[in-house]
């Protein structure tokens, strides 16, 4: 597979320490919050680093998401070919397509519906911890519990056959990484594309009781039928569905056993389990920058003008460690209130599955740590391979003993 | 106080119903809040925090808490 090398005075940056966002950022927050910077993917953008501003900016309506708008940042090469030759998914939509794209989905994700899979989650859980305990030691973390959790929960929710995920694990991980070269992405792109329009095809000829299934069955009734949107809905739920969940698996798994202190006070008391996922997603805050926008009118954002045309980054880590809003913002503390985080963005495009993920987190941490007390790293810290060149940050590999 | 929710913003994150599950529920449908109270006791400083942590964590800015006072 060819690479392209990260040019290093484009943004975002490469993460240097696995447990901060870059140092230069707190820099920019602190002496120019709102700065236009020369990005990644080609062109440049404004990057707001600020917690307020980063909420003004992905609450505003006059801040597009459509990817195809020439001024969007762009993060890697190659991301605009892609946009062109998409049509966009609910996240690229704005204004009233937008909510009816995400309304017409959302009852599939509300609190209600994701707590009534708790025991499935749990099952699936406690399976994958009964292989690793029956594996030889050490074991991988991330191919024993991050990976194979939500992917099962996701594939199940969607109907998607679990049989397939080395596939579509392999080109997900192709398109999130920020060194894959522009056709790489775009063939990974295409093949699972072409994959999820086999798949909506026969759920169209034969109905499953599962979301696409629903889906279809819900475009009938008001006599609608979308089968290519149907298709995007389910790159993106698919794409979006494991490996963010598995990245805050892995991390959360780890900064939980770099903090044995605080891993003892969710393990003596499970019900700051809740107040410590929060505090997790905030720490590590995985998707930093892909919270992009572009202005159609002209904006003022910190006194900064912002012209129709351009594109802003909203970059959520620099968000997530503002001192005005969370003190002592680089150190991990369970016990604070993290809850105005915004590791799940912010706006109308809010993650969808963000009430899954927290399930998912809450239920593999309680379980892991009481099923596994002995469980520590098999490896030095250091030498885990952190996923700092990719769009979703994470860690390629932890193994681990007990 | 008064609860208000603005249905059309809402875009069901669900942020309420984590933060006072007494108050906010989402419709099975699309998902959209449903109040389950349109007041909130002034003398009642936690249900006071909670409404104003939910209003805070609202991404749409679907949610206010009026003081009619």
């Amino acid at each position: 597979m060819s690479e392209q090398a990260v040019d290093p005075a484009a943004y975002p940056k490469v993460r240097t320490c696995p447990f901060a966002p870059e140092p230069e950022y707190a820099e920019l927050r602190a002496k120019a919050p709102v700065t236009k910077v020369p990005m990644a993917g080609g062109g440049t953008a404004w990057l707001v680093t600020r917690h307020e501003h980063f909420r003004q900016v992905l609450g505003d309506p006059r801040m597009s998401s459509d990817l195809r708008h020439p001024g969007y940042p762009q993060l890697s090469p190659g991301q605009r070919a892609i946009a062109d030759t998409m049509a966009p998914s609910m996240i690229g939509l704005d204004g009233p397509e937008h909510a009816a794209a995400r309304r017409a989905v959302l009852g599939e994700f509300t609190v209600r519906r994701i707590e009534a899979i708790r025991p499935r989650i749990q099952q699936i859980v406690d399976d994958c911890i009964d292989e690793m305990l029956a594996a030889p030691r050490p074991v991988d973390l991330v191919r024993a519990l991050s990976l194979p959790v939500p992917s099962l929960v996701i594939c199940e929710l969607l109907g998607v056959p679990y049989a397939d995920h080395d596939f579509f694990q392999e080109r997900s991980s192709r398109i999130l990484r920020r060194t894959t070269s522009a056709e790489s992405r775009g063939a990974a792109v295409e093949e699972i594309q072409a994959y999820l329009d086999g798949l909506v095809t026969a759920k169209e000829h034969e109905p499953t009781d599962d979301l696409i299934g629903r889906q279809i069955r819900k475009q009938r009734e008001v006599g609608e039928a979308d089968h290519d949107a149907l298709v995007l809905m389910a790159f993106l739920l698919l794409v979006a569905g494991h490996d963010t969940s598995a990245s805050m698996i892995s991390l959360g798994v780890l900064a939980l056993l770099e903090n044995p202190d605080q891993l003892a006070e969710i393990v003596a008391d499970p019900a700051k389990t809740l107040p410590a996922v929060e505090e997790l997603l905030r720490y590590f805050t995985i998707i930093e920058a892909a919270t992009s926008r572009t202005a159609v009118e002209d904006v003022e954002i910190g006194g900064v003008l912002i012209r129709a045309g351009e594109g802003v980054v909203a970059l959520g880590s620099s968000a997530n460690h503002d001192p005005e809003v969370f003190d002592r913002p680089d150190e991990l503390d369970i016990n604070r209130n993290a809850r105005g985080h915004v590791a799940f963005g912010f706006g109308p495009h809010q993650c969808l599955g963000q009430n899954l993920a927290r399930l998912e987190l809450q239920i593999v941490f309680d379980t892991l740590f009481r099923r596994l007390p002995g469980l520590r790293l098999a490896v030095d810290v250091d030498d885990l391979p952190f996923k700092s060149d990719a769009n979703i940050y994470g860690i390629y590999e932890m193994p681990v003993t007990w | 106080m008064r609860i208000e929710a603005d249905l059309d913003r809402c875009v069901g994150a669900g942020q309420c119903v984590l933060t006072e599950p007494a108050l906010f529920d989402q419709n099975d449908e699309d998902g959209r809040v449903v109040l389950l109270a349109t007041e909130v006791d002034d003398g009642d400083d936690s249900a006071v925090a909670a409404v104003r942590e939910a209003v805070h964590v609202c991404p749409s800015g679907a949610l206010s808490l009026v003081d009619d006072r």
